[in-house]
C-alpha cells in the first residue's frame, strides 16, 4: 500500500515539473549563437552539406568515438553474460524452419538490405543518414537472415576482425587529424573536395564508413548472441 | 501564424511518454514489461530533445539546392539536439541490449521472469 502510494506521488510530482515546462515552453524562433555558427560556418568549413553529420561526425566527433565505445562496451557485455554453451550447436539443428516464402524473400532481399545499408552509411554526409543508421539497416538484414534460417551461423570471426579493424582505423583516422590538420579526428585531412559530391567533405565519409561497418558488425554479433542463446 | 506552436505537441507527447515509461517501470512485476517501460521513456526523452530544438518554421539542416548556403542560418532548425538525440538512440540501444541479456540470465537462474523472484539485494 505505502509502495503504491510512493509511486503515485512520484508520478505526480513528475508530472508537476514536466507541466510547468510545457506550459512555460515557447518555440525558438532563431538558433541558438552555437547552431548560427555551425550552419552558417559549418558547410564553408567541413564541406559537409549535412549538418548533423558535420556535428557528429567532426565538431563533437570525440563524442562520437565515445559513443562507439559505449556500443562495443555494451556488445562485449552482452557476450560477457550469454556465453556460448557446447550443446547449442545440436539444439539449433530441431529449431523448426522458416516458412518458404520467408526464407526465398530473405534471399532475394538480403543483398538488396546490405547494399542499401551501404548506400546509407556512403551518403551520410549528403543527405539523412549516417554511419549509425546503415550499421542499424545492416544489423537488420543479419536479424532477417537468422529468422529465415535459424540453424544458419554469423560468422563470429569475420564480424569480430570487421569491428575490430574498423575502431582501429577510427581512431587511426582521428589521429592522423592530429598530425596533419587542427586537431584530433579533424576531417580536413583531405582536400574537401566539390561540395555535394560523393567524394567531398574529407574524412567524414571514411569515418562514416568505418562506423557503420563497425555498428553493423557490433549488432549482427549482439543478435546472434541473443539468437545462440534460445530456450535452454 | 497564431495557435500552438507545433513543437509543443511534439514536446507533450514526450513528456506523456516519459510519464508512460516511469509509471510502467514502477508498477510492472515483469522484467520485459519494465523493459518495455524503459524503451518508452527512452523514446519520449528522444521526442522532448527534437522538440526542444525546432525552430519556427525551420526545415532540415541539410545545405543544398533547397536550402542555399546564404540563408541556412534564417532557414534550418538546431543539428546540435538532433545530433544528440542519434547519440542517444545509439546508447538506448545498448542498454536495452544489456538489459536483455540480463533477463535471459535471470530467467535461466530463477526461471521466472518476475522480479519479486530477485529478493536478495532488496532491502
Amino acid at each position: 500500500m505505502i509502495q503504491r502510494l510512493l509511486i503515485f506521488l512520484t508520478l505526480l510530482l513528475t508530472a508537476a515539473i514536466f507541466a510547468r515546462l510545457a506550459l512555460n515552453y515557447t518555440e525558438h524562433t532563431q538558433l541558438s549563437k552555437l547552431a548560427t555558427h555551425y550552419a552558417g560556418q559549418g558547410p564553408a568549413e567541413l564541406g559537409a552539406p549535412n549538418l548533423v553529420t558535420a556535428v557528429v561526425v567532426t565538431y563533437r566527433g570525440l563524442d562520437t568515438l565515445g559513443e562507439v565505445t559505449v556500443l562495443f562496451i555494451s556488445a562485449a557485455g552482452v557476450g560477457l553474460m550469454l556465453r556460448r554453451r557446447q550443446q547449442v550447436s545440436v539444439e539449433a539443428e530441431d529449431k523448426k524452419p522458416a516458412s518458404e516464402i520467408v526464407v526465398t524473400a530473405a534471399q532475394l532481399l538480403l543483398p538488396m538490405v546490405f547494399l542499401f545499408g551501404v548506400y546509407v552509411f556512403v551518403n551520410g554526409h549528403l543527405s539523412p543518414g549516417g554511419g549509425f543508421q546503415g550499421g542499424a539497416i545492416i544489423a537488420a538484414g543479419s536479424l532477417l537472415l537468422l529468422l529465415a534460417l535459424p540453424g544458419a551461423e554469423l560468422r563470429q570471426r569475420l564480424i569480430a576482425v570487421t569491428e575490430s579493424l574498423s575502431g582501429f582505423s577510427y581512431v587511426v583516422v582521428g589521429l592522423l587529424g592530429v598530425i596533419l590538420a587542427g586537431g584530433f579526428l579533424d576531417n580536413r585531412i583531405m582536400s574537401l573536395g566539390t561540395y555535394g559530391t560523393l567524394f567531398s567533405a574529407g574524412a567524414i565519409p571514411i569515418i562514416y564508413t568505418l562506423v557503420g561497418l563497425k555498428v553493423g558488425a557490433e549488432l549482427s554479433a549482439v543478435l546472434g548472441r541473443f539468437r545462440d542463446t534460445g530456450d535452454q | 501564424m497564431t495557435g500552438l506552436p507545433l513543437s509543443l505537441f511534439a514536446l507533450t507527447t514526450g513528456l506523456a511518454l516519459i510519464l508512460i515509461g516511469l509509471f510502467g517501470m514502477l508498477t510492472q512485476k515483469h522484467i520485459i514489461r519494465m523493459i518495455i517501460g524503459f524503451s518508452l521513456m527512452d523514446t519520449g526523452v528522444h521526442l522532448v530533445m527534437v522538440a526542444i530544438g525546432y525552430v519556427t518554421g525551420g526545415t532540415a539542416p541539410i545545405i543544398n539546392d533547397a536550402v542555399p548556403a546564404a540563408d541556412a542560418v534564417a532557414r534550418v532548425v538546431d543539428p546540435v539536439p538532433s545530433a544528440l538525440v542519434l547519440t542517444a538512440i545509439v546508447i538506448g540501444l545498448g542498454v536495452t541490449a544489456v538489459m536483455l541479456a540480463f533477463a535471459i540470465r535471470i530467467y535461466q537462474a530463477k526461471k521466472t521472469l518476475n522480479i519479486d523472484a530477485c529478493s536478495e539485494s532488496k532491502w
